[in-house]
């Protein structure tokens, strides 16, 4: 058997330049840079701002927004700011009385409390002193769970709750990290997608890729994890294909939500599972499917 | 003995063909990594430098959170085949655990860590190669990491050396060679825009009324660099916004 082998030279890397979009263009501020001279009572101190003799700086780098007299600079990469109501994915860190504590890539651990999941044995069940003595049973460290956000605490930490069906523990599939700001946000984060993979876009930049999950809502408080189903190649190869579809067009900088998704899967089949971790395959890809997009906008438009 | 070596030649130029008030090429890109929160390269000349931002997050020690800041937490490191003569470790020793504490004092004075309580931010730099002004690249290329992380700075900080030349001349950014000739070397640490200084050191003496001069040649050099690094840091931005679609602006 002879194994095809690729080579690339250094330069090849510097060749490839970011996909733009978009034709639109805003000012850019950097940190330092005096967004509003002279800011007196006029205005607001947002996020990304800070007031110096007299003047509104901006502290981080990025564009403005005005809401009203509130002004604010939000950069373009940062942690994950939690807001209530959002998807996170996130692995537990600590067990500690009474509640967990879970990594969701924000600036600091959020908090999952034993009285905001639901255990097994209905909703409106106790809580005993027996259950803060079996939380390790239900979720220890290195477990992931999907859950929300339910209120956001003085200090910034999140506190999160499961209770809902969707929510709970993961079984088997993959967990891919991307920047926060590259999840599109919106209504649905919990995605079957039609080529039998299941995908729940954490709003954290956790993205978690499953085998496809029936709809039934049999399961109980979502602590059981079944990892003795086996589960088919062809499933197992869509679920490395869409992992590498997300790298690709996470690394070119795209937005991931699950029409791009689909869009890159669709147009990576292609090449194999394999290949498409070649930059060239993984810039491929993301052309083209910037390319169905901008058309699908075009369409919208008209 | 033979005579020491000029460092500026009679028409005024200096070993690598640079005039006094010229910095070596500056080149930079943000954005390296995808594990970091934030990351940087950055060459001044030959000297090359990595950095990476990781945070702000929980802090792993108990013992060091602080209830009203953030910890900043700084490793310095240079590759073993960074030096002319192979470094028998790449950190650990005096001279990194120095400039880790310079490094880290430049970038306490920007940060605002007040935003950030119980939290802690990692900055990690890496010299690949040393070609003179070490700590410099270190300090521009960690501004840029941190700018890139989407971390709250009051303003940028710039660092930057400066010399004597010919007992008379100030000469900015020193390379590794000039360095080893000899002549003394003013690096600096500055934040250009309001002009503050929170980092200056010397190698050598000299007289003091040479210094008023350097020193404002090396504030100049900061000047420029800092330039740069905007330039830079806007171009970049532009890209990844434009590649996003500005999806996360609103306005």
């Amino acid at each position: 058997m002879s194994q095809k082998i690729h080579i690339r030279t250094a330069s090849a890397s510097s060749r490839v330049r970011p996909l733009a979009t978009t034709e639109k263009s805003y000012k850019i501020f950097t940190p330092g840079e005096v967004v509003i001279k002279e800011a007196n009572t006029n205005f607001v101190r947002g996020h990304g701002t800070y007031e110096e003799n007299g003047d509104l700086k901006a502290s981080v780098a990025g564009v403005k927004e005005q809401v009203n007299k509130l002004i604010s600079v939000r950069p373009l990469k940062s942690r994950y700011n939690g807001q209530v109501g959002e998807v996170l994915v996130g692995r537990i860190s600590e067990v500690q009385q009474k509640r967990w504590k879970v990594d969701t890539n924000s600036r600091l651990d959020s908090v999952l409390m034993l009285s905001s999941v639901n255990l097994p044995g209905g909703e409106l069940r106790r809580r005993s002193v027996e259950d803060q003595h079996m939380m390790r049973q239900y979720l220890q460290e290195g477990d992931l769970i999907s859950a929300e956000v339910q209120s956001i605490f003085s200090d910034g930490s999140l506190s999160l709750h499961t209770r809902s069906l969707r929510y709970g523990k993961l079984g088997q599939g993959l967990l891919i990290k991307v920047f926060p700001s590259l999840v599109k946000k919106s209504k649905i984060h919990f995605h079957n997608l039609p080529f039998g993979v299941s995908l729940i876009l954490g709003n954290n930049g956790y993205i978690w890729i499953s085998p496809p999950t029936d709809n039934t809502d049999d399961n109980v408080g979502g602590f059981v994890q079944n990892l003795e189903e086996v589960i088919s190649k062809d499933i197992r190869e869509a679920m490395g294909r869409v992992r590498n579809c997300i790298l690709a067009l996470a690394e070119n900088k795209m937005m991931l939500f699950d029409t791009s998704i689909v869009f890159a899967y669709e147009e990576s089949l292609k090449y194999s599972v394999a290949e498409l971790l070649l930059p060239e395959a993984m810039v491929d890809v993301a052309l083209l499917t910037q390319h169905r997009l901008s058309m699908l906008d075009d369409y919208e438009f008209e | 003995m033979s005579r020491k070596k000029e460092l500026l030649s009679r028409v005024g130029l200096r070993l690598d063909g640079r005039r006094a008030d010229e910095l070596r090429r500056i080149r930079c890109k943000l954005g390296v990594f995808t594990q970091p929160d934030g990351s940087a390269y950055i060459e001044q000349g030959l000297t090359k430098v990595l950095a990476a931002v990781y945070g702000p997050h929980q802090v792993r020690s108990k013992q060091k959170a602080q209830h009203d800041t953030c910890i900043i937490n700084t490793q310095f490191s240079m590759a073993v085949f960074s030096t002319n003569e192979r470094k028998k470790r790449p950190r650990g020793d005096r001279k990194s655990t120095e400039l880790s504490m310079h490094l880290q004092q430049a970038l306490l004075a920007v940060i605002k860590t007040e935003l950030y309580p119980w939290s802690q931010i990692d900055v990690y730099v890496e010299v690949l190669h040393g070609d003179g002004g070490i700590y410099p690249a270190c300090v521009n290329a960690a501004t840029l990491a941190i700018i890139d992380a989407g971390i709250p700075i009051k303003e940028y900080v710039c660092a930057c050396t400066a010399s004597l030349g010919n007992n008379d001349i100030p000469m900015l950014d020193v390379s590794h060679q000039e360095e080893v000739i000899g002549g003394p070397t003013l690096t600096v640490a500055a934040l250009p825009m309001s002009g503050k200084i929170v980092l200056m050191e010397m190698s050598q003496r000299f007289h003091l009324d040479h210094l008023p001069k350097v020193l404002d040649k090396a504030l100049e050099g900061c000047k420029d660099i800092k330039a740069i690094l905007d330039e830079a840091v806007k171009n970049h931005v532009r890209e990844m916004g434009s590649s996003t679609g500005w999806a996360n602006t609103t306005s």
